[in-house]
């Protein structure tokens, strides 16, 4: 630590201040006479630094805007000194404009609303697309890449059999757990099949298997054509002919419709077995649970399931591949992407479940 | 070490794991000297710019800047060492997310307890050095790859380093780019007396800034030439010196 005491003397004379600047004018010293030397420079001051041995960035700092704030002279600055400090000539403070304007409120909310219209639009306009891709491999016009197709399968559905069972295990677990004593004060505590059933089947199943895929597959697919985004990989795809919506997108969405369904049936076994575990540590006997089972439920709950499952992973895959698409400049647009997919597709998932649920409702389904 | 040499590399061994890109290299660099490491691509260049700013350990010898060793050193010591040096990366690699002036100041904020007003004002005096003073308050991607450049060498320069190293700072520059950007290194090494390690293969930023360059050779795995560019260029009877200085295939 240089000797900071000796860094600055301030002489008041009847001209105004006059500062004395002494030693090495480096960050440290620089740091402890800061605020002494421009309180003491405000109004007419001149400085001298005929004593500065040495004079660094901060230095430079400390000169530059004494000599704006006090708006006299420096004298004295040894001629190496002087040479780096005629750089700096023009300082004028920090600045203002180039802090970024804060919105008001009204102003927020503008911008949110016409955010929120144009992301609408450009999520109907990659639906459109993505469709006349897809009627495109119809009608033989373009070739899709399967094998992009079972890869992206293998990543986003037999890689995630570890972490979609366990949950939905313990999702039918934990539900049958909750449910049996409160039933039980009935003496129908066997109706906790049906319930865990018929939850699974129609409702969490499908749920907690989208929300695992936005989590896991639909995020990776967002940070994964974003980067290509930041690098110019879209760019470079689309200079050599190569639609991204048919080389990126449509493998990753077709996967993603494909897989769910299959995601979805293991989510319901496990889920199902949770609860039946439950049961059997209360004391039913397996025979009795698999006939309350099969009385309570039908094809038609397990294929509502199914149903759901088809457009939950073009859903998931769809928004994640979008939102990869929208990122736009540097590695932190790239988590924002990262992060919009997940969330984007979590509402999705239920606002699209609740649409479900009222057809099936009116449908009798 | 004698006090006029800056960074002295010893015998060193430069690669990833095991596997040696280059073998016993030994050079100087003095202080205030634009030194610049030359060779065709995939001799190591950018290897034995790694090994020089810490990034890789030696495989073997050892790399001392201004006495330290940052291979050896840790905690205090090695943020001492590098206190005294810059990066200026090829990319640029500034921070897409903060503004020029953000930059410059982040390392600042972090080593010092200088305020807010006079981090702002070390920013503008070292864009300023780099004629970027009135782009404060532009991110990276508002500004073009020459200015990223210039931009990357003022944010190298935050804490006033002893040495700069740039990793191919003409690369993919225009001509007037490029000699502005010579200009620049020629400028910040008379006023304010850097030293520069520079790896480079641009012949004509070469003759314009080097005091002194070592050329790396694939097949040698080390130096095969040092010197001045332009005695190398007209007297070497090294004969990959000789093509790569007159532009010829090999």
């Amino acid at each position: 630590m240089p000797e900071v005491a000796h860094a600055l003397k301030i002489e008041r004379t009847e001209d105004g201040v006059r500062l004395k600047l002494s030693g090495r004018l480096d960050a440290d010293a620089v740091a402890e006479i800061w605020d002494e030397a421009l309180g003491a420079a405000k109004g007419k001051a001149t400085v001298d630094a005929s004593a500065v041995e040495y004079c660094d960035g901060a230095g430079s700092a400390l000169l530059c805007e004494l000599r704006r704030r006090g708006g006299g002279e420096i004298t004295g600055l040894r001629p190496e000194i002087a040479k780096v400090f005629e750089l700096f000539e023009g300082y004028e403070g920090p600045d203002v404009t180039a802090r970024k304007p804060v919105d008001s409120a009204v102003e927020s909310l503008g911008r949110a609303g016409a955010d929120f219209f144009q992301d609408l639009r450009e999520q109907v306009e990659f639906l459109g697309e993505m469709l006349v891709v897809f009627f495109s491999f119809r009608r033989g016009a373009t070739r899709l890449r399967w094998d992009d197709v079972w890869i992206t399968f293998e990543r986003a559905g037999v890689q995630a059999l570890v972490v979609v069972g366990m949950i939905s295990f313990l999702t039918g677990l934990i539900m049958a757990f909750q449910a049996a004593p409160p039933l039980q004060q009935f003496g129908v505590d066997i109706f906790v099949v049906n319930l865990v059933g018929l939850a699974m089947l129609r409702e969490l199943g499908p749920i907690m298997t989208a929300i695992v895929l936005a989590g896991r597959s639909g995020s990776a697919f967002a940070a994964e054509i974003g980067t290509m985004k930041v690098n110019e990989e879209i760019n470079a795809l689309n200079t050599m002919g190569l639609y991204p919506m048919r080389f990126l997108v449509a493998p990753k969405v077709l996967a993603g419709i494909m897989v769910t369904p299959f995601l979805i049936v293991y989510a319901d076994l496990l889920g199902v077995a949770g609860g039946f575990l439950v049961m059997l540590l209360r004391g039913f006997p397996p025979p009795a649970l698999w006939q309350q089972l099969t009385s309570a439920i039908g094809v038609h709950d397990v294929l509502a399931g199914l149903i759901k499952g088809f457009v939950f992973g073009g859903l998931v895959a769809g928004v994640g591949c979008l939102r990869g698409l929208q990122t736009k400049e540097g590695a932190s647009s790239v988590g924002i992407s990262t992060t919009r997919s997940v969330v984007s597709s979590i509402f999705l998932i239920v606002v699209v479940d609740a649409i479900f649920a009222v057809v099936y409702y009116v449908l009798d389904f | 070490m004698s006090d006029d040499v800056i960074i002295k590399v010893s015998d060193l061994s430069a690669g990833y794991g095991d596997t040696a890109l280059l073998e016993h290299v030994s050079f100087e660099v003095k202080r205030g000297d634009v030194f610049v490491i030359l060779g065709g691509s995939g001799c190591g260049k950018s290897t034995l710019l790694k090994h020089l700013i810490g990034l890789l350990p030696p495989l073997a010898g050892e790399v001392l800047i201004d006495g330290g060793n940052l291979a050896s050193a840790s905690g205090e010591d090695r943020q001492k060492i590098l206190r005294r040096i810059g990066v200026g990366y090829q990319s640029g690699a500034l921070f897409g997310s903060m503004t020029l002036a953000e930059n410059i100041t982040l390392p600042i904020e972090e080593f010092t307890t200088l305020p807010p007003e006079a981090r702002e004002a070390i920013a503008w005096t070292k864009l300023k050095l780099v004629g970027l003073e009135s782009f404060t308050g532009h991110l990276p991607a508002e500004i073009s790859g020459g200015m990223q450049k210039r931009a990357a060498i003022a944010r190298a320069m935050a804490l006033d380093p002893q040495v700069l190293f740039l990793d191919e700072p003409s690369a993919g520059l225009d001509p007037v780019t490029s000699a502005e950007l010579d200009a620049l290194i020629l400028h910040l090494r008379d006023a304010l007396g850097v030293t520069f390690v520079i790896v480079s293969h641009e012949l004509a930023s070469i003759y314009a800034v080097a005091d002194r360059v070592i050329m790396l050779d694939k097949k040698a795995k080390g130096i095969i030439a040092e010197g001045r560019a332009q005695d190398l260029r007209d007297h070497s009877k090294d004969p990959f010196v000789h093509k790569f200085f007159h532009r010829e295939a090999i």
